[in-house]
């Protein structure tokens, strides 16, 4: 589904990331952590070419989006993308913050997207929300309409850049509720996270991220319970 | 008349009185013709904000492009437009630059061509900060959802930036307004024109003048109240 290709991608003077290999099957739910500054979100944006990559190729269902001849705005109608602050466009309804893409990009008639929307937020627990504006939303149900905007793209796979981690503590289990069910469906995940429990119940597969390189990964048990390198070992140890 | 006769008249002050009320008379009797004056100051006014704006959205988004060439062209227009007086910018056109590429033009002409391209280069910069303004993380949501450059300034970013654009724009069409004034240099008949004109006839500087400046006060006040309006309404919206 993914794959990624000796990808290096550097800041100025700042080696940020420095050759990520991997595989991503479909189907799969990968949780990538690590300190701050290891890369992870940086290794994300550039799946979905929101940073431009220096070297290195990534493949998405077999078509080479770091080929200029690929156009990257197809793709990324099938990879969807949730962020860290949710970046739900203020100016738009709960409605048509789900709907703008699907009738303005694929050009789905007006009813059916929105019947789609309802569909997707009954799915994240929203439908009584439809017809507001995102600034009377509490931090939890923002994500989960984030969630259902990328949704509404039909992507064959999501990305999640730190989903919970501006949340308040008492929503980030609505929000990882939502992401379970959806990995439970059969969704191709990759989930750059903090949630530690999270990426052991749902994570298929765990990699651990330090100073551009995936230092470690494997089943989420065994890297919880028995890490192999140093650095996995003292990083699981200052956060569990 | 006899001396006695005239003794009288001054003595009791009536050309006193006449001298004194003589420039209350010329101001009112002028005031339709000075309110014509004002209404082609709006009419410039008004084509100018509406050029200037078309203008002004095309090199916000050149500044802001990643094409080095369009940013580079955007820098020089703004730079000269912004660097140079009005006023010298209306003579070079009016003489000098319009008379190449098209025919006679009038000072009506080209009293909106240079405002709008002047008020041009104001806007764009009101444009491109409005732009910025703008979370950064509104540009990736509308890109991670395949939109492209184009759609995701259409449906995201603009109507997010108009907003933060309005309150300088309307001060922009306040400098604009008063600014037109320096197109009375070409002959253009607008209100300081005509002011000059009646001031030139009777040299009652106070009440002409003054007049002329209480008209533009009246115009640029109802633009303040119009922008305080909006501005009060989009901060409820």
């Amino acid at each position: 589904m993914i794959e990624v290709k000796d990808l290096h991608k550097s800041f100025g003077q700042l080696k940020v990331l420095k050759g990520i290999n991997c595989r991503i099957a479909p189907r799969e739910v990968v949780c990538v952590i690590g300190p701050s500054g290891s890369g992870k979100s940086t290794f994300l944006r550039c799946i979905n070419q929101l940073e431009e990559i220096d070297s290195g190729q990534i493949f998405i269902d077999g078509q080479e989006l770091t080929n200029p001849k690929t156009d990257i705005n197809l793709i990324r109608q099938q990879v969807g993308m949730v962020f860290q602050l949710f970046n739900l466009f203020p100016h738009k309804t709960t409605l048509q913050n789900i709907t703008l893409a699907p009738t303005r990009i694929k050009g789905i008639n007006k009813k059916a997207a929105n019947d789609m929307a309802y569909e997707l937020l009954r799915k994240v627990g929203l439908v009584d929300k439809a017809n507001v504006y995102p600034a009377q939303l509490s931090g939890g149900q923002k994500q989960r309409v984030a969630i259902a905007r990328a949704l509404a793209m039909q992507p064959k796979a999501m990305l999640f850049d730190e989903p919970t981690s501006s949340l308040d503590p008492e929503m980030v289990g609505e929000v990882l509720a939502v992401m379970k069910d959806l990995a439970l469906e059969g969704m191709t995940m990759v989930v750059v996270t903090h949630e530690m429990g999270f990426a052991r119940e749902v994570g298929d597969r765990v990699m651990f991220m330090d100073e551009g390189l995936i230092i470690e990964e494997g089943l989420p048990d065994k890297i919880f319970d028995n890490p192999q390198n140093p650095r996995t070992k003292s990083f699981l140890s200052k956060v569990l | 008349m006899s001396v006695t006769a005239l003794n009288i008249i001054t003595n009791t002050g009536i050309i006193d009185y006449l001298t004194s009320i003589r420039g209350y008379v010329v101001l009112t009797s002028h005031l339709l013709y000075l309110l014509e004056g004002a209404l082609l100051t709006l009419k410039i006014t008004a084509l100018s904000v509406f050029f200037g704006m078309i203008l002004g959205l095309i090199f916000g988004l050149f500044k802001l492009s990643g094409s080095r060439i369009l940013r580079f062209i955007a820098a020089i227009y703004i730079d000269f437009f912004r660097g140079t007086p009005l006023f010298v910018q209306i003579l070079l056109m009016y003489f000098g630059v319009l008379p190449l590429i098209m025919d006679k033009p009038s000072p009506f002409e080209a009293a909106v061509i240079t405002c709008s391209i002047n008020s041009g280069a104001y806007i764009a910069e009101i444009v491109r900060a409005g732009i910025q303004a703008v979370d950064k993380g509104q540009m990736e949501a509308a890109r991670s959802l395949g939109m492209n450059y184009p759609q995701a300034m259409w449906m995201v970013i603009l109507p997010q930036a108009y907003k933060i654009v309005i309150p300088p724009l309307i001060n922009e069409f306040i400098m604009l307004l008063k600014d037109t004034s320096l197109v009375s240099a070409i002959a253009a008949e607008e209100l300081t024109q005509r002011g000059r004109l009646v001031y030139s006839t009777y040299y009652e500087a106070v009440w002409v003048w003054g007049g002329v400046a209480m008209i533009y006060l009246v115009m640029t006040k109802v633009l303040s109240i119009l922008g305080e309006y909006t501005e009060r309404r989009l901060a409820t919206e």
